[in-house]
């Protein structure tokens, strides 16, 4: 690896990237949250070590990557079952700089409400030499839309202090291109495949994230890894607020959805524009607010791009844009745009 | 991976005893990204997004780290100026 | 064994009028213990009741998580333990095998979780009452199994399991199995510990033990420490799972050994111990008779015994404390010179016999002389085994002595045909 020299704190110079996250008993304080780039590129390292084998691509470790940098100070991190799971932690090797956790697959969120209680409990009794530990789980939709909802809900309602990141690439991607809960309709997957009678998946995704709200945790929100900016910023108040935080994040997959592999942004940013995957935040006292690219295309509806552009990109919708399926692809639109206008007259801050 | 320890070597509670930055991605890769520094603004943006965190900032220019690199593209393709090229790996024939 | 003075003697130990399940949550009260996730199912409700009034009253420091199920409550005692707290938790029958997947990973972590089993039969159809069958069901999984015979030793071997399994030589999750309604809501006058003689017994909060490796220079502690990150449960190809499991195999190796200390030194600061802590007989160095038997049963065998040793009978009785792991090799040690040995089993593993029939069987396999087995399926769903129906077990033994004639080598002891 080539030297590196960089400014002394909190990264000293030569040492190798783990080491920033090694936080001695007794530390205290608050990590900054750095917006800009340069400034990012200087003092953050992430808490996901390169060797990891997930695939050339693949916006889950960017995901994490991002959300490390919106740490606060001392984070434990807990992971279903999954892509981001296996991948980086093939045994021996770890790509995890933080205490790190997998128990099982629909658990992560009674696993992270163990931990936290843990913490609570060690802080209660003087043996914590923290002020604060904060809780991390990251699962996919796997995990959480299908088998992990009790868990996660179960948690929610007990209002654990901790964030729940769902990393949603839209199928059981891991155990090989099986639907889930969040499969978007009329996609393909190996368990809901293009045929000559059924044309991919016929039910819609499951709101996961309105699922949440209706729980009425202090903190949920929406993200992708193209708007680097904007999650970032969610995930740290995610992590601020005190209780349970949710963000789901769209998090493309090459292999599954067949796409090119340099791709992962663009259809991170074609899913936003298209209001396939709008981007807001709720909180108990705000409602509803959208956010950046999603604020901007309520504010000037010329931007909303057609599902066609989202669509277009990707092998699992490829039967769409057959002339025999059009209907199917306006059924699409028509449910994108009334779900848009929900939003759109949920939103507090959306245009009257 | 060349001797596999037995079991009375390994570590209690079975712990990952191993960074994975010992593990070298970069032989997965069919293209490789090189940088043009006359181009580049330094905008980190290929910093920022690199999956495998193969894009170094050394303080002065971006540098890519080939051990880890799987050649996704998306450094290249994100880069506002056009600063990164995507090259085959190999040489033809 | 030594006689000697308790440290704390009778007349200095609280009494105390409770069920088996309250002798539970006293003990886990008094264990320091620093997480609690639960979830209610007959007849284990009363513990985390009982526990939940000592919480609502600021009478322990513990955090209840009052967890959505079985599978959460275990999935929470790892969480817990892995960050380096006493975590506990209760369950029976079929909330047992909600959470079976998770024994396994709790084992395997080698995490000292504790767990209280109120022995209750598996559906269908669903019945409340007491059976084996579903601690049998978790044999496999690596935990440590101890049966106690009354509401005493439900509160004695709750605390000692925290002991044994923080072992540095153990390092394996405990399961404590009370039997359902039998003990769990049976009333019995206890004698408990006072708070302090419980704490130094535990010596304090948990201790973590350390772990080597590569990337750090010294042996850092094995929990989720911000200061020393680690990786817990990572993915093993079919190039390291294998080892992985060697480690879970010595460990139980261990076992017998802290089992008996933890018994001897209960007996040092209480006046009572059960047995050598692993096997508690009675009359077997001269019967030829010998029934074995595990849980509360074993009080009722025990009398039937006496009984017929007083009609000058020469039949005895081992009760299997610590059914995993199992002690093979101290059972046949006491079975070898015996004639005929009932071996009664309060569940069955169907399509075969009973599950402790099949590890005594194994015992004495090796012999050159062994006992002739019989297999007693007894009490399934919460069938009373009462003195007459044991008594009438004992006369089968004596005429299979008799005769050397075993008819039937599984039966079905107290089942209307």
């Amino acid at each position: 690896m080539p030297a590196q020299t960089l400014p002394q704190v909190p990264i000293k110079k030569g040492e190798p990237a783990y080491k920033l996250w090694l936080f001695e008993p007794g530390w205290k304080g608050e990590l900054p949250l750095i917006t800009n780039p340069r400034e990012l590129a200087e003092k953050k390292r992430p808490a996901l070590l390169p060797g990891h084998r997930l695939c050339a691509g693949c916006a889950a470790p960017i995901i994490v990557k991002l959300a490390s940098f919106a740490f606060r100070g001392p984070t434990i991190v807990v992971t279903a079952t999954g892509c981001l799971e296996v991948a980086t932690t093939i045994f021996p090797y770890t790509s995890w700089a933080v205490p790190w956790i997998h128990n099982a697959f629909e658990n992560s969120a009674a696993t992270g409400s163990g931990v936290e209680a843990a913490l609570k409990a060690l802080k209660k009794t003087g043996r914590l030499p923290y002020d604060h530990v904060d809780v991390v789980v990251f699962a996919g939709d796997g995990g959480t839309y299908d088998i992990g909802i009790q868990a996660l809900s179960g948690a929610a309602e007990r209002g654990h202090d901790f964030l729940y990141i769902l990393y949603d690439n839209e199928a059981y991607m891991n155990t090989g291109i099986q639907r889930s809960g969040g499969t978007p309709k009329y996609a393909w997957t190996t368990t809901s495949p293009v045929g000559k009678v059924l044309p991919g998946k016929m039910q819609h995704k499951k709101p996961i994230a309105e699922i949440m709200v209706a729980h009425r945790i202090p903190y949920v929100a929406t993200g992708t890894p193209a708007h680097w900016l904007d999650f970032i910023k969610k995930v740290r108040k995610g992590i601020e607020v005190d209780g349970p935080a949710f963000i789901h994040a769209l998090s493309s997959c090459n292999r599954g959805w067949r796409h090119d592999l340099h791709l992962t942004l663009e259809i991170s940013r074609r899913a936003v524009d298209t209001c396939y995957f709008p981007l807001w935040e709720w909180t108990p006292e705000t409602g509803y607010m959208l956010t950046d690219r999603s604020l901007a295309i309520a504010r000037n509806p010329k931007l909303k791009q057609p599902i066609e552009k989202f669509v277009e990109l990707q092998g699992r919708f490829r039967h769409l844009l057959k002339p025999e399926n059009r209907h199917l692809l306006k059924e699409l639109q028509e449910y994108v745009d009334q779900v848009w206008e929900d939003l759109l007259n949920r939103a507090s801050n959306a245009p009257r | 991976m060349s001797q596999l320890r037995g079991w009375k070597e390994l570590p209690l509670g079975a712990v990952a005893f191993r960074l994975s930055t010992d593990y070298k991605t970069g032989d997965w890769r069919a293209l490789k990204p090189v940088v043009d520094h006359n181009k580049c603004v330094k905008c980190m943006l290929c910093w920022i997004f690199c999956p495998d965190m193969a894009v170094i900032w050394d303080g002065e220019k971006i540098v890519i780290n080939y051990d880890y690199c799987k050649g996704c593209g998306i450094c290249a393709h994100e880069c506002p100026v056009k600063a990164i090229q995507m090259v085959p790996e190999f040489e033809e024939g | 064994m030594a006689v000697v003075t308790p440290k704390v003697p009778p007349e200095k130990q609280t009494l105390l009028n409770v069920n088996g399940d309250e002798a539970v949550a006293w003990a886990v009260k008094q264990s320091l213990v620093d997480v609690v996730a639960a979830y209610p199912i007959t007849p284990q409700t009363i513990i985390v009741e009982k526990f939940s009034e000592f919480v609502a009253n600021g009478e322990v420091h513990t955090e209840f998580i009052a967890v959505e199920s079985e599978h959460s409550a275990m999935s929470a005692c790892v969480g817990a333990a892995a960050a380096g707290a006493r975590a506990f938790t209760a369950t029976a029958a079929n909330g047992l095998a909600l959470m079976w997947e998770i024994l396994y990973i709790a084992a395997s972590l080698r995490l000292p979780i504790v767990l209280a089993v109120v022995n209750r039969a598996l559906s269908a159809p669903i019945n409340i009452h007491c059976d084996h069958n579903d601690a049998y069901g978790m044999r496999d999984s690596g935990w440590v199994q101890l049966f106690v015979e009354n509401v005493q030793e439900a509160y004695d071997t709750t605390i000692q399991a925290f002991k044994i399994a923080e072992d540095e030589r153990v390092l394996l999750p405990v399961a404590v199995n009370l039997d359902g309604f039998f003990l769990s809501h049976t009333l019995e006058n206890i004698r408990i510990l006072p708070d302090k003689v419980v704490h130094e017994f535990l010596g304090g909060y948990r201790k973590i033990p350390k772990v080597k490796v590569d990337y750090f220079d010294e042996e850092v502690p094995l929990t989720l420490n911000p200061a020393k990150p680690l990786t817990f449960g990572p993915l093993d190809l079919y190039d390291y799972y294998f080892e992985h499991k060697m480690h879970q195999v010595e460990a139980m190796k261990n076992v017998p050994e802290v089992v008996r200390e933890v018994n001897e030194k209960w007996y040092e600061i209480s006046g009572r111990r059960y047995g050598d802590g692993i096997l508690d007989t009675y009359g077997v160095e001269d019967a030829d008779i010998i029934v074995t038997v595990l849980g509360s049963t074993a009080g009722t065998v025990r009398y039937v015994v006496k009984k017929l040793r007083r009609e000058g009978k020469k039949v005895g009785m081992i009760r299997i404390r610590m059914f995993r792991p199992f002690p093979h090799k101290e059972i046949a040690e006491i079975l070898k010179n015996a004639k005929v040995v009932g071996v009664m089993d309060r569940g069955i593993s169907f399509g075969s016999y009973g599950q402790s029939f099949l590890d005594i069987n194994a015992s004495l396999y090796d012999l050159k002389e062994r006992p002739i087995l019989v297999n007693y399926i007894y009490g399934l769903g919460g069938r009373d085994a009462s003195p007459e129906l044991i008594e009438k077990m004992f006369k089968e033994l004596l005429e299979i002595a008799e005769t050397g004639v075993v008819k039937e080598k599984i039966r079905f002891l107290g089942v209307r045909e």
